[in-house]
């Protein structure tokens, strides 16, 4: 047994403690310092990201959830049929010819009438400056209402029409009176006299139905913007990348994962998928303008090329997530099937195919609501275009103009009007909606259905 | 018959061989399926194979063909004038089918028969007020070698249509009588419909390949183009980006790439510290409870789309940043900045560097921390010391990912950092990058013959193979680096 002693008592090589090891050295004490600022750094990055997704979801919210009401004028009206139907045999045809610049005159003349009758009076304001507060759109729409139903002429009907653009969002607070001096748009006196309507019960805010439904509308006219077209669109696209995607994409990670041989061409298409993950989306889009719409004709803006692109940019996320299912199925499954003699095909198609649903369709869902987000492809194949008309029912409606959820969001956004800022945050509100309901559910099927073997 | 209509047509004839493929085969065992050699089903399922298979594929190749050999006809038919060169030709045929189309619905209105659609002349009829009284409006007067050509062209497509119809009878005949009279109880039935669903697999697995092919196909068709319309040398050297659709214009790439990789090294500069950070914090010190529910809410930025960064960087960031660092700093006063779509693309990046960091810094085995806090380091100087060197590669590979996803950003630096290409080193100042001019010069009114427009193709080109070099260098460092755990 060796023993210390053995060692000749030389000099000493370790100097001894100069103090008990449970007060901290001053070197200790360094150490301890830096241990704690390592710390605090790892939770001021968690602040720090946390932190601005926080601000970001706020100030979203904040400029958007007003988007959801409407300002709304109410005041009853006599539809003059000395206006609206000159000749007075209340023909249809005749009646297209009056434009919407006759309605307008009405609904002017409607409002004024009102005024005088509730003794409602705002120094400094001209007639014309009243009709202001009018929305633009609204003599457009009292004009369907009415060819749709020539009876109205002559009767007095509850006109429920929108507010201008600056009247809505004096209510809503983001017009002031002081900005209303530099802006030429609107004026104190029309918003003052707002105020009296709103005492007076005739400017109302409501619920806005509209914005889920009515299209687009022009820069001049944000409080009638809508996101109806947006949302059919976006709805086109996922069913078609729903229908185009997810079968070729299961049926590739089937032959990659159970079937491929070990050979260059399958070494290609796996180098490819992955590569395929991690090109930037915009290139994409000039995939889908250089071959969908320049070589192959089919239509600008049409859903079915923004489906085709979406679909490509979801084939790798698809495919990778079903492959991961279906390599968590254990072989033991695939064995016992060839054992009593099925074929290779049979094993896949009956076992381990219903065995890795869950996580496909969790997969799945998780693409989906990636290409539901996105944008860039779709501005080079012109879905940013100004669509007021709604698509057709489908199929030939795929093939008609439309516009997206997240395009329409970036097309209000880059217009002039403040008030489009309102209306895109809002349409974000809309989308993030959506991808919560995605992704929970996601997470909801693979807790419920997820196996562990 | 209508397309729809054949459609309609072959699936009646693969119901019909299914179902006699299956009886026959059946029948042939003496209605005992066990003396078959495959499941009945697969009998029914080859027969419905052999009518699909030949007449979808025989339709898909005729709509293919017929459209371009009857253009060809009628283009041989027209004055020379009117297809003098593609773009004229293209032109002319767009009216012709406008036309033929407008006959078509005024026949199928009832306003004009058959015949007279056959017949009618510019000299007697203005065919213009007669297609708009249906509902079809043509931009100018229908010309008389038009009229004739979209006569013609009726007359072909509706010939057309009668060859199809026959073909794809006589094909689907073929095949049910084919698929129908092969059934019988020696026949491997299973074997071939297992052939087919292995083909199809195949094809679908080539797709990821296809696209490739076709994303550097379109890419670099249109750029040897634009290298035809613009010497490769100002493009790759040239210092100014001032395009201009009259012509004349200088496209040199130098500031876009300068804007590029300026707002890429801001963004990573904000991301990876923080993801970097975040992710030890979350593998080394963070309890279970907290890990369980930071990890998800730091991963719910990767699920927000960038058009909503976008909006952030235009409506908060950039105002913020112009109103209390710009301006006071005397730097400029625009809110659209690289310093803008730097730090919001940095943000967006953040649980990209974090997950995959993390999953990194787990794959590290315990005994190396086990024995760097039993040798009596720091927990900090475990991380610094064993921990980060030996994750380091996959760390590498993250970050280089990272940078690829910057570059390639779309959304936010559309919104958040200008349209100006300049080279500056004011990180306050509005500059571009090659994502934007992408979006700039190929939305609206596009002319694909133009230098301008092409020149997106190019921008998208060396996109591509910048990030897919980036990528695939990742790739490697991880590969190369990456030490070897038992």
């Amino acid at each position: 047994m060796t023993d210390i002693s053995q060692f000749p008592a030389g000099p000493m090589r370790v100097t001894p403690p100069k103090q008990s090891i449970l007060t901290a050295s001053a070197n200790m004490k360094r150490r301890n310092a830096a241990e704690s600022r390592f710390k605090a750094y790892g939770v001021a990055a968690i602040a720090i990201a946390l932190g601005s997704l926080a601000i970001m979801l706020f100030t979203i919210f904040r400029d958007g959830t007003s988007s959801f009401t409407q300002a709304q004028l109410a005041f009853p009206m006599e539809l003059t049929a000395e206006v609206l139907d000159p000749k007075g045999n209340r023909d249809r045809e005749e009646m297209t010819k009056v434009t919407t610049v006759g309605y307008s005159k009405v609904l002017v003349a409607a409002l004024q009438a009102e005024l005088q009758k509730q003794g409602i009076v705002q120094d400094g304001i001209t007639d014309k400056e009243i009709g202001e507060l009018i929305s633009k759109d609204a003599a457009g729409q009292l004009r369907a209402q009415v060819l749709a139903d020539t009876s109205l002429v002559g009767t007095t009907i509850t006109a429920d029409v929108l507010a201008g653009g600056r009247i809505d969002g004096y209510l809503k607070g983001r017009v002031t009176l002081e900005t209303a001096e530099r802006d030429s748009n609107v004026t104190p006196e029309q918003l003052l006299l707002a105020d009296k309507l709103s005492e007076a019960g005739i400017l109302t805010t409501g619920w806005n139905w509209s914005f889920f439904t009515s299209p687009d509308a022009s820069d001049q006219r944000p409080e009638a913007a809508g996101l109806g077209v947006a949302l059919l669109g976006s709805a086109y696209m996922m069913l078609i990348v729903l229908v185009t995607c997810v079968p070729v994409g299961v049926a590739a990670s089937i032959y990659l994962e159970e079937f491929a041989p070990k050979n260059r061409w399958t070494d290609a298409i796996e180098v490819n998928i992955s590569n395929l993950a991690a090109v930037p989306s915009i290139v994409f889009g000039i995939l889908g303008l250089a071959i969908f719409i320049n070589f192959a004709g089919l239509p600008n803006s049409s859903s079915v090329v923004g489906a085709f692109v979406l679909s490509l940019m979801t084939l790798p996320t698809i495919i990778i997530a079903t492959r991961a299912s279906i390599k968590a199925v254990p072989p033991s499954i695939r064995d016992a099937a060839l054992g009593i003699g099925a074929s290779k095909m049979q094993t896949v198609f009956h076992h381990v195919l219903p065995l890795a649903m869950p996580g496909i369709l969790t997969g799945t869902i998780l693409g989906l609501a990636s290409a539901l987000g996105e944008t860039a492809p779709l501005l080079l194949i012109g879905m940013v275009a100004f669509v007021d008309n709604y698509p057709s029912a489908p199929p030939e409606g795929f093939l008609d103009p439309a516009t997206a959820l997240p395009v329409q969001v970036y097309s209000w956004a880059s217009r002039a009007d403040p008030a489009f800022i309102e209306r895109s945050n809002g349409a974000i509100i809309v989308l993030l909606v959506f991808l919560v309901i995605m992704n929970v559910g996601a997470i909801l099927l693979r807790r419920r259905f997820e196996r562990r073997w | 018959m209508s397309v729809l209509m054949i459609f309609a047509a072959i699936a009646v004839f693969s119901l019909a061989a299914f179902l006699l493929a299956r009886q026959r085969a059946l029948a042939s065992g003496d209605g005992n399926p066990r003396l078959l050699h495959s499941l009945p089903l697969y009998y029914g399922w080859y027969g419905a194979l052999c009518v699909l298979i030949p007449t979808l594929g025989a339709l898909a190749v005729w709509l293919l063909v017929q459209p371009m050999v009857i253009e060809t006809r009628i283009a041989g038919n027209l004055p020379a004038e009117l297809v003098a060169d593609a773009s004229a030709r293209d032109l002319t045929m767009a009216d012709v089918r406008r036309v033929a189309g407008g006959l078509d619905v005024a026949v199928a209105q009832g306003t004009m028969t058959e015949e007279e659609a056959g017949m009618i002349r510019t000299e007697f009829t203005n065919v213009r007020d007669k297609l708009a009284a249906v509902g079809v409006a043509l931009g100018s007067d229908v010309s008389k070698d038009v009229l004739a050509a979209a006569q013609d062209y009726r007359e072909l497509t509706g010939w057309g249509a009668a060859g199809r119809t026959f073909l794809i009878l006589v094909i689907a005949i073929g095949g049910l009588y084919w698929g129908v009279t092969r059934a019988h109880k020696d026949f491997r039935a299973r074997n071939q419909v297992e052939k087919v669903i292995l083909g199809l697999l195949m094809a679908a697995s080539s797709i990821a390949i296809l696209t490739t092919v076709g994303i550097v196909w379109s890419m670099v068709s249109e750029t040897f183009d634009f290298f035809t319309k613009y010497p490769i040398k100002d493009f790759l050297f040239s210092v100014t980006w001032s395009p201009n659709f009259r012509g004349g214009s200088d496209l040199g790439i130098l500031p876009l790439i300068w804007g590029t990789m300026y707002i890429t090294v801001v963004s990573m500069l904000v991301s990876v510290p923080i993801g970097l950070f975040a992710a030890i914090y979350l593998a080394e010190y963070a309890s279970p409870r907290v890990r369980f529910w930071v990890k998800p809410l730091i991963e719910i930025i990767a699920g927000i789309p960038t058009v909503v960064f976008g909006i952030f960087a235009l409506v908060t960031v950039g105002p913020f940043l112009r109103d209390y660092f710009a301006e006071p700093l005397g730097l400029g006063n625009s809110g659209s900045s690289v310093m803008t779509a730097g730090l919001v693309i940095g943000i967006l990046n953040i649980p990209f560097i974090s997950s995959l960091s993390d999953d990194i810094i787990n794959a590290v085995p315990q005994s190396l921390r086990d024995g760097s806090l039993g040798l009596g380091a720091t927990k900090s100087e475990t991380v610094r010391q064993v921990i980060l060197p030996a994750a380091l590669p996959g760390i590498v590979g993250a970050i280089l990912m990272a940078a690829s996803r910057a570059i390639g950003e779309t959304m936010v630096v559309v919104m958040g950092a200008g349209a100006a290409a300049k080279l500056s080193l004011n990180p306050f100042e509005a500059m571009t990058t090659m994502t934007v001019k992408i979006v700039g010069q190929l939305t609206g009114d596009t002319d694909f013959a133009a230098p301008e427009t092409l020149v997106a193709f190019a921008l998208g080109m060396t996109l591509f193979i910048i990030t897919l070099g980036l990528n695939i260098f990742a790739l490697w460092v991880v590969r190369k680096y990456r030490e070897q755990y038992e």
